[in-house]
């Protein structure tokens, strides 16, 4: 059995990289996620791995499309403006089908905004940040276990699916330290790569490509790209849900906020509050069949996000129009990570007009 | 009777797309005559870049991996690390190389990564119908430089072979024409010269090709050949600008 660590979010997802089998880094440095690339660049030439300090957010993707065309697990890490681009990349790997791991330890915006923890990307991170139309899947963590777990998951994803898949996090996330019991890599099966490129090595030419010219090509291939983002709503919606059998108010919330707002509805039961809570752990695909039982048993959802509201909008879509749906949201920025008093009292003041 | 002139395997035998007088499918040659001299072809992978170029993947019988505007010197790099025993070259125009990658190859060339990057300087984005590239010559009408590029406003057409010969990770970088069978021969032996470079593992090679583009500038194949000698070679001369020598 393994031992129990003292680490930070984001090591946690830097050895989890390792574990997971991952020998290729690109990146560049950006606050709040240097860690990861520093952690890496110190351990991955020990495993006879590559580290590559990118001249950009640009190069550093497109070096990681490079290295998963070959079939190899390779990931890049970055922060919001960082994201934004690496988005031609992403939009290119999601459009020739390329898995790979990006893991965005988000900050505020717009612009160079600042540092400090922020869900402003979820629109970004889940409806296709880049053109073209597509979906990658999007897996939010809220603890250091989770940054680990869930990287692993990231990873396994991406192969099973041909896909870049994004990790989103904030600096509450990726710079809390925290116990951390560093599992073993999920045994789950995995498909083989013959579509990458190898050399051709006597075999039939391999091109890895997202034109695609001829007549109805492209069409076809947007409908098998869509037809895998069914699959996913499938089969891989993860959500977590705390007390909220008998609720007849759920708040939801992910990430770091779902931290906050778990302690929230722990006060409010304290205080005899039929309070519950649901925590998409996957952002896309959005976990919505869960969602929506628990909110047609609730009848009322409270949605909290570190933003003037994006989550929210897939709440709507998820629930039945019987249930009503309010939102609480601040804007990112240096001191507007509510405390879980505040949102106690948002929570009451909400909970008190639904049982008027 | 002996065959003593034939296609190269790394070839296929297909027709090309590319417009009468391009010099496209003769640099195509070039590159494919160099792997099948070094015997490569099947632990070849070639990065396309965007551009009259991308559809290097029908003309080639190699792995081919599509770059995106620009980036292909990054996703070669990618490319050569997770697969270091492979032989990776890239296939750049100027406005995909010399512009919109400009970051990407000088990055790519200084770290001194082992692989190859053939460089099509035709003056002008082909693909795109014909607009002013970084190395469009001054004076020179295109689509959006229609009164001539004026060097006060739009600057002067960037010399990549010399800029590159500056970087401390290039083993090799050249410059050659395929306008005439002299500068053909010429461009075969230095195309050869930068891929024997990757066979030996000794860095960043280099080789930029004077080329022409008949149908945006406007020329008959013919006035279009005899404008690389006229007005491309005075401007970016032929030769070897840096050249490690082997050890």
């Amino acid at each position: 059995m393994s031992k129990r660590l003292f680490v930070k979010g984001n090591e946690a997802a830097a050895m989890a990289a390792i574990e997971a089998g991952c020998r290729y880094y690109f990146g560049y440095p950006i606050t709040p996620q240097s860690d990861i690339p520093e952690y890496l660049s110190r351990e991955l030439p020990k495993l006879s791995g590559e580290f590559i300090q990118a001249e950009s957010e640009v190069a550093a993707i497109n070096m990681l499309l490079g290295a998963s065309a070959c079939g190899v697990r390779a990931m890049t890490s970055s922060s919001s403006p960082g994201i934004s681009l690496k988005q031609e990349g992403i939009s290119y790997m999601a459009g020739a089908e390329l898995p790979g791991v990006i893991i965005n330890i988000s900050r505020s915006g717009p612009g160079l905004g600042g540092i400090d923890a922020s869900q402003s990307d979820y629109f970004q991170a889940v409806k296709g940040g880049g053109h073209g139309g597509y979906h990658i899947p999007v897996l939010a963590p809220n603890s250091v276990q989770e940054m680990y777990d869930l990287t692993m998951h990231a990873f396994d994803l991406a192969d099973i699916y041909r896909t870049p898949v994004m990790l989103l996090g904030d600096s509450v996330i990726g710079q809390m330290k925290e116990a951390l019991l560093p599992n073993p890599r999920p045994g789950r099966e995995l498909p083989e790569k013959g579509w990458a490129v190898r050399g051709k090595g006597g075999a039939e030419q391999r091109v890895v490509k997202s034109l695609f010219l001829g007549d109805g090509e492209l069409e076809a291939h947007n409908w098998h790209l869509h037809a895998k983002y069914q699959v996913m709503k499938e089969k891989e919606c993860l959500s977590e849900e705390h007390d909220s059998c008998d609720a007849t108010l759920l708040v939801t919330a992910f990430g770091s906020v779902a931290r906050i707002a778990h302690t929230a509805v722990a006060m409010a039961r304290e205080g005899g509050l039929k309070v519950g809570l649901f925590r998409p752990v996957t952002l896309f695909p959005f976990p919505q069949p869960a969602l929506a039982r628990a909110a047609g048993r609730a009848g009322r959802v409270l949605v909290v996000e570190l933003n003037t509201g994006q989550m929210v909008e897939d709440v709507r879509l998820s629930v039945g129009a019987g249930v009503q749906v309010s939102f609480y949201g601040r804007p990112p920025g240096a001191g507007s990570l509510p405390s879980p008093e505040e949102l106690f009292e948002v929570i009451k003041k909400q909970y008190q007009q639904a049982s008027q | 009777m002996q065959q003593v002139f034939k296609r190269p395997v790394s070839l296929k035998d297909v027709q090309t797309h590319f417009c009468p007088g391009c010099h496209h499918g003769t640099i195509h040659r070039l590159v494919a005559d160099a792997l099948d001299l070094f015997g490569v072809q099947e632990r070849t992978i070639g990065v396309a870049s965007v551009g009259c170029s991308v559809f290097l993947y029908g003309y080639f019988d190699i792995d081919v991996v599509e770059a995106p505007h620009g980036r292909a010197p990054a996703v070669a790099t990618g490319v050569k690390r997770a697969r270091p025993d492979s032989f990776v070259f890239t296939y750049q125009g100027d406005g995909d190389l010399a512009a919109i990658g400009t970051s990407e190859i000088i990055h790519a060339a200084n770290r001194g990564e082992d692989i190859t990057v053939i460089f099509v300087n035709n003056t002008t984005y082909g693909m795109t119908g014909g607009q002013m590239a970084p190395t469009t010559l001054v004076g020179q009408k295109t689509s959006t430089s229609p009164y001539g590029r004026d060097q006060a406003k739009d600057g002067s057409p960037i010399r990549m072979a010399e800029l590159l010969a500056q970087l401390g990770g290039v083993a090799f970088s050249a410059r050659v024409a395929v306008d005439s069978p002299k500068h053909l021969m010429e461009a075969k032996k230095l195309i050869r010269e930068a891929f024997g470079y990757q066979a030996q593992g000794k860095g960043f090679s280099f080789v930029e090709v004077l080329s022409s583009c008949p149908t945006n500038w406007g020329a008959t194949p013919l006035a279009a050949n005899a404008r690389i000698a006229s007005e491309l070679i005075p401007y970016f001369p032929l030769g070897v600008f840096k050249k490690v020598e082997a050890s």
